[in-house]
């Protein structure tokens, strides 16, 4: 294969500039992350440690195989979204081993509004099942939830993709024999009660764990019976009386062990078809991404810099390199899985377009898993342009990234407006797994562009009243639009409201690649069928 | 003349070894060299062991207590007669001193391969042996035993061998009555104060005085005598390292000793044997006290268990001098042609627990792994992994056994071998026998027969210790051994490049760390390793407590190579999987330090609850019931004693409570786990 050789000069002041400049966006990430991660408030979590149960974070810690990495998806759920502070979204996904085989863990976090369901915990436990069933991984959720946030029942109960969606998805992962396996450690109230009793099998921690459709003040409002949590729906209840669960448990530590034996009896062998090869670490040091990347958004840079500072060896076999240069495609392994790459370097021409669309079928036919490099402010524009017919180009490889069957995996390196958006494989386009860096950006279009856009028709219409506008007045006007956004197409906001499955450190890209890579194949790669590309 | 002698010898085709273990298949190992058959006996536990298949032939006994076999002298001689054995040897302990037995050989015209009756006649009671070596004129430990109490006869006698003395009631025991003198002055003081506490500890205020060794060394020589007058010293062994009279390293030669010391106790344990007409190999035990002065203990009339380092400096085989004397051959060498070539040590294995007091162990040998055999080492043993220590025998399991050409040099052998040693199933004393080896006073040659005494915290490492690097490096090994077996693990996978398959703990945004939980001496001290990654090479930020080193290392085979804060060095590492927490012992220069990776807690079964009843701690015999059903116990008080090895352990109530049910009566075998008695606590 041909190696990639970096002309950057890690000396050179524009660098040490550059690496400064992204190191203080992934310190701010690493900063709020740490905070989030802490959860609820210290009252809360000594509270939930007095119980005897441990923190959500190190249940996670104590069900993966000793030492596993644990790719954690969303940690920025819900940050600034709503009045109260919901750290993570108060629930925990990510994707880790569990007796040698990658499950999706989802945990509530009950220090956190005790673990009720706010709209995005719903959609971030939803999100986490698409991922189980996208990728045939066995699901455990760890419940400590008191059901639906009640004060915003509008928006989680009655809707397709709200409550409900949680235990259909497990109904249907059943029965695509993808385990469904539910550890309760705390409250599993009302709607809550079917995560266990939805699941394959079930484990209870006595004394800690309680299943009820109704809890006492419910029941007592509603029947005049008074009766404990503990002998409503306490472990030894549901074991030994009513079969809702399965297992019990002494603690904490002893479920998560259960769990663990669970997943040790489920009889799954990954489905690893491909050719795979030895790990070759990169040529270029991982860290040194954040010195490539421009302070300057708008500065050009070679995205085969990027490149060779993910993928193994360095090497990378490129495809059609002297046509439609602005997007550059090409071959390389990332943990020794074979990869297609897809990575923009510069605007979208219709060449570049036609050859995305080529490059995609390729890797199709060959089965080969897709990653995108997104950083693009979108299709070229103009007469000239339309006239040479860059829609349906631009189309061609929308449909070609659409209809590929092939795992594909999406980064947003830098911008990601407009319709390049859709061509390089955005949220909409189902990626298996799509992070951001912390210095992209997401909108439909640049803040700028938008402004302009929207002045310039506000300026048509003063003309045609033939009322002037000043320069001054033009910028006061365009300046909300342009911080309004910078706002919204910020990571921050974005992995708020999971537009993607979380900020990444880009030094981290190979390391997250391979994981949600490897994780992709433990479902078997099926044959694309393409739709109609029009010519 | 030594060949006209010879000519007339008529070498044994056949011998009966009436021993079992390792000194049974020593004995094999050099008759089988010199063309010998060899006839085995065994009891019903060695039905299968190493002895037993080594020989060409082997008889069974009976039932495996060796009262019921191996002890049972007719059987012993009919198995003898049955296969034609000419000779038997009778190893170390058994028969081996029996006046009784070595006459029925005698009298059946089997070979004993040992003393002459009267020789093992003449040393079998210590006082009168004493007597005859006095008359040989070999030197004793001065004391005064007379009648006449008074004090003027008894201080003269106290002057004339000297100070310090220790004046002991004759009727004494357990150190009461016992004074030591240490000059004139203080000696009526110290008679009166002896004698009233031995008329209130006894009820007689008899004294005896003796010389008072301050620092006493165990110091033996091997002698040889053939039936033809000759007799010569193998030189001497220094066995001081002792507990509870039982040796646990020995060496050859002695540390210290002159030409001319050596010369001069040689020649008087020559005299010694002489003086009750020996024959065979025979050791003469005197202390040795730090002025050159020696004094005669006891003659052991057998090969000892500690004959190896003997044979390593001397370079022969001890076993054959016997077989040939026995035969009645002439000794193969002469005094003149015998020198000493370099150092050797010999540590015993024992299935013990020196930290519960050195209680016997049992169990079964999962796993046997001997350090591997050289010019250097040597293992003499009678098990297998898959063997079984018994709580019939002695539970000793193996000899290590080092030479090289100094102390210095055989000494680093020695604890090289011990890290290396693999033993899982039983436990044992390799641990306490490396921290024995590397301990300073031993490595300095300050031994005396106290030393395990003294030297009681430094070898147990009972003072304070900071495992400021100790701790680290359990903790990278755990962490540097997950790594490697998951590596292993995945090879055999269909995703063997995974990165899942890493175990760096990997976290998207915040440190990769690992938990872990150790314990030393029952002290848990919680330890973060934090993997870290620059320019694709991995080293460990490890804090345990307020302070944090930075670590780099790998594992090779079972060698921990580790560098901390730039400091690089390395260690032998053992690592014992279990369920209920991992151990790791890490050998190093100055001892070996055992970690227990906990597991977290994952509460009680109530299946596996304990229902109130108390369990046998080993195998063993009931000595003694203290209760019986019924009985209203408190919390402390003592039920039964059981034995085992020789030693007791008391059963005690464990709360205050009820006893239930008895089990089991005095005089019954007991195997360890089973239930003694059902036992109900009190509520309360």
């Amino acid at each position: 294969m041909a190696k990639i050789i970096s002309k950057i000069n890690v000396r050179s002041p524009e660098f040490i500039e550059n690496a400064a400049h992204m190191q203080v966006q992934v310190d701010d990430l690493k900063i709020k992350l740490e905070q989030i991660k802490l959860g609820g408030g210290e009252r809360s979590r000594e509270r939930h440690l007095s119980r005897g149960k441990l923190l959500p974070r190190d249940r996670v810690n104590a069900l993966l195989d000793a030492g596993s990495p644990f790719l954690e998806l969303s940690q920025l759920a819900a940050h600034e979204v709503y009045d109260a502070n919901i750290p993570a979204a108060g629930i925990i996904t990510g994707i880790g081993r569990v007796g040698g085989q990658e499950c999706i863990i989802v945990a509530n976090d009950a220090t956190v509004k005790g673990g009720t369901y706010f709209p995005l915990t719903v959609k971030k436990h939803l999100r986490a099942q698409a991922i189980a069933q996208e990728n045939n991984l066995p699901c455990i959720y760890l419940v400590d939830s008191g059901g639906a946030n009640l004060p915003n029942q509008d928006e989680v109960f009655p809707d397709k993709e709200h409550f409900g969606r949680i235990f259909f998805n497990q109904a249907n992962m059943s029965a695509q024999a993808i385990p469904q396996i539910a550890v309760v450690m705390g409250s599993c109230t009302a709607g809550g009660a079917y995560v266990p009793a939805m699941s394959d099998e079930s484990i209870i921690v006595k004394e800690q764990g309680t299943i009820f459709l109704a809890g006492p003040p419910l029941v007592k409002a509603a029947t005049g019976e008074v009766v404990t949590a503990e002998d409503l729906g306490g472990a030894d209840v549901h074991c030994r009386t009513s079969g809702v669960a399965d297992h019990y448990a002494q603690n904490d530590h002893h479920a998560l062990e259960i769990a663990r034996n669970i997943v040790g009896n489920l009889n799954r062998v990954k489905p690893v078809t491909m050719n795979i090869q030895p790990i070759v670490e990169p040529a270029y040091d991982t860290q040194e991404i954040y010195g490539v990347i421009p302070k300057d958004a708008r500065q050009p840079f070679d995205i085969r810099e990027i490149i060779a500072r993910v993928v193994d060896g360095s090497n990378f076999d490129e495809f059609k390199a002297l046509y439609g240069t602005t997007l550059v495609c090409g071959f390389a392994r990332i943990f020794g899985y074979p990869v297609g790459i897809v990575a923009n370097n510069g605007i979208l021409f219709g060449e570049s377009a036609q050859k995305g669309a080529h490059f995609i079928e390729l890797c199709a036919q060959r089965k080969i898993p897709l990653v995108f490099l997104q950083n693009i402010t979108g299709f070229m524009v103009g007469q000239q342009y339309e006239a040479g017919g860059i829609a349906k180009h631009g189309a061609k490889m929308v449909t070609a990234v659409a209809t590929a069957q092939v795992p594909k995996f999406t980064m947003l390196i830098g911008g990601s407006f407009g319709a390049g958006n859709y061509g390089m494989c955005g949220r909409a386009y189902d990626p298996r797994f799509l992070f951001m860096w912390p210095n992209a950006r997401i909108s439909v279009m640049g803040g700028e562009q938008a402004a302009g856009v929207l002045a310039q028709v506000k300026r048509d219409q003063k003309d045609k009243l033939g009322e002037t506008w000043s320069e001054q007045e033009e910028n006061d006007f365009k300046q909300p639009i342009i911080d309004s956004y910078e706002h919204q197409g910020h990571p921050y906001y974005a992995s708020a409201r999971l537009w993607d499955d979380g900020i990444i450190d880009p030094a981290d890209t190979r390391q997250v690649l391979g994981l949600a890579i490897s994780a992709s194949l433990n479902k078997p790669i099926e044959d694309t069928k393409f739709g109609i590309f029009r010519m | 003349m030594t060949q006209l002698t010879n000519k007339t010898a008529k070498m044994f085709t056949k011998i009966l070894i009436a021993n079992r273990g390792e000194i049974a298949c020593r004995v094999i190992k050099t008759a089988r060299k010199m063309g010998i058959l060899t006839v085995a006996v065994y009891s019903d536990a060695d039905a299968d062991s190493l002895h037993v298949n080594m020989a060409d032939e082997a008889i069974y006994l009976g039932p495996s207590p060796s009262r019921e076999s191996y002890l049972l002298s007719e059987k012993v001689i009919a198995a003898a007669k049955r296969t034609g054995a000419q000779a038997i040897h009778p190893g170390y302990g058994f028969l081996s001193e029996n006046a009784d037995f070595c006459r029925m050989c005698t009298d059946e015209n089997i070979t004993f391969i040992g003393p002459p009756v009267a020789a093992i006649e003449a040393m079998g009671s210590k006082s009168a042996a004493k007597n005859i070596m006095e008359k040989a004129n070999v030197p004793l430990v001065p004391g005064y035993h007379g009648d006449d109490q008074s004090e003027a006869i008894i201080k003269q006698a106290a002057d004339d061998m000297g100070y310090p003395v220790l004046l002991k009631a004759t009727a004494g025991g357990g150190g009461k009555g016992m004074r030591q003198v240490w000059s004139e002055s203080e000696f009526s003081e110290g008679f009166y104060s002896a004698k009233r506490e031995a008329m209130s500890s006894f009820g007689d205020d008899r004294m005896l005085v003796e010389k008072y060794l301050t620092q006493p060394r165990h110091v033996e020589i091997q002698v040889f005598c053939d039936n033809h007058g000759h007799a010569v010293y193998l030189f001497e062994r220094d066995c001081s390292v002792q507990r509870r009279h039982q040796k646990v390293i020995e060496e050859a030669p002695a540390f210290g000793m002159s030409e001319d010391l050596r010369k001069a106790m040689g020649e008087t344990a020559i005299k010694s044997a002489q003086a009750i007409g020996y024959q065979g190999a025979g050791t003469v035990e005197f202390l040795l006290d730090v002025d050159g002065s020696f004094y005669f203990m006891e003659m052991n009339t057998r090969l000892q268990v500690e004959h190896p380092v003997t044979e390593m400096i001397s370079g022969q085989d001890l076993v054959e001098w016997q077989l040939r004397v026995a035969a009645g051959e002439v000794l193969p060498k002469t005094q003149e042609q015998l020198v000493i070539n370099g150092h050797a040590f010999e540590a015993r294995i024992y299935a013990e627990d020196p930290n519960n007091d050195f209680l016997p162990a049992t169990g079964t040998l999962d796993f046997l792994q001997p350090p591997v055999e050289s010019e250097h080492v040597r293992v003499d043993t009678g098990v297998r992994q898959g063997d079984e220590v018994s709580v019939f025998y002695d539970p000793m399991i193996a000899k290590l056994i080092v030479w090289d050409e100094s102390r210095e040099k055989a000494l680093q052998r020695l604890t090289k071998a011990l890290s290396e040693y693999r033993i899982n199933g039983v436990t044992t004393n390799i641990d306490f026998l490396y921290n024995v080896a590397t301990s300073k006073p031993f490595i300095n040659e300050e031994i005396d027969t106290s030393f395990i005494e003294k030297y009681d915290s430094e070898i147990f490492h009972d003072d304070q210790q900071t495992l400021a690097d100790e701790l680290p490096m359990a903790a990278l090994y755990l962490v540097l051994a997950l790594a490697d077996n998951a590596k292993q693990k995945a090879a055999t996978t269909t995703d063997p490049y995974s990165p899942w398959n890493n175990t760096n703990a990997w976290r998207s945004n915040e440190a990769h760390i690992h938990q872990l939980v150790l314990a030393h001496n029952d002290v848990e001290y919680p330890v973060t390793v934090e993997q870290k990654r620059q320019s694709n090479k991995s080293y460990y930020l490890i804090s345990v407590g307020e302070r944090t080193v930075d670590c780099q290392g790998r594992i090779d085979g079972d060698t921990l190579h580790v560098s901390i804060d730039g400091y690089r060095s390395q260690a032998t590492i053992a690592h014992n999987i279990s369920n209920s927490g991992d151990q790791i012992s890490l050998y190093r220069q100055n001892g070996v330090f055992n970690f227990i990776h906990i597991k977290p807690d994952c509460g009680d079964s109530d299946d596996n609850e304990n229902h109130g009843g108390l369990i046998a701690p080993m195998n063993g015999t009931m000595v003694s019931v203290l209760v019986k059903a019924g009985d209203v116990v408190t919390k402390g008080q003592s039920l039964m004693i059981m034995e085992a090895m020789k030693m007791e352990h008391t059963i005690k109530a464990p709360e205050n409570g009820t006893i239930d049910t008895l089990f089991y009566t005095e005089g019954e075998m007991v195997d360890g786990g089973s239930e003694l008695l059902a036992f109900t606590a009190e509520e309360s």
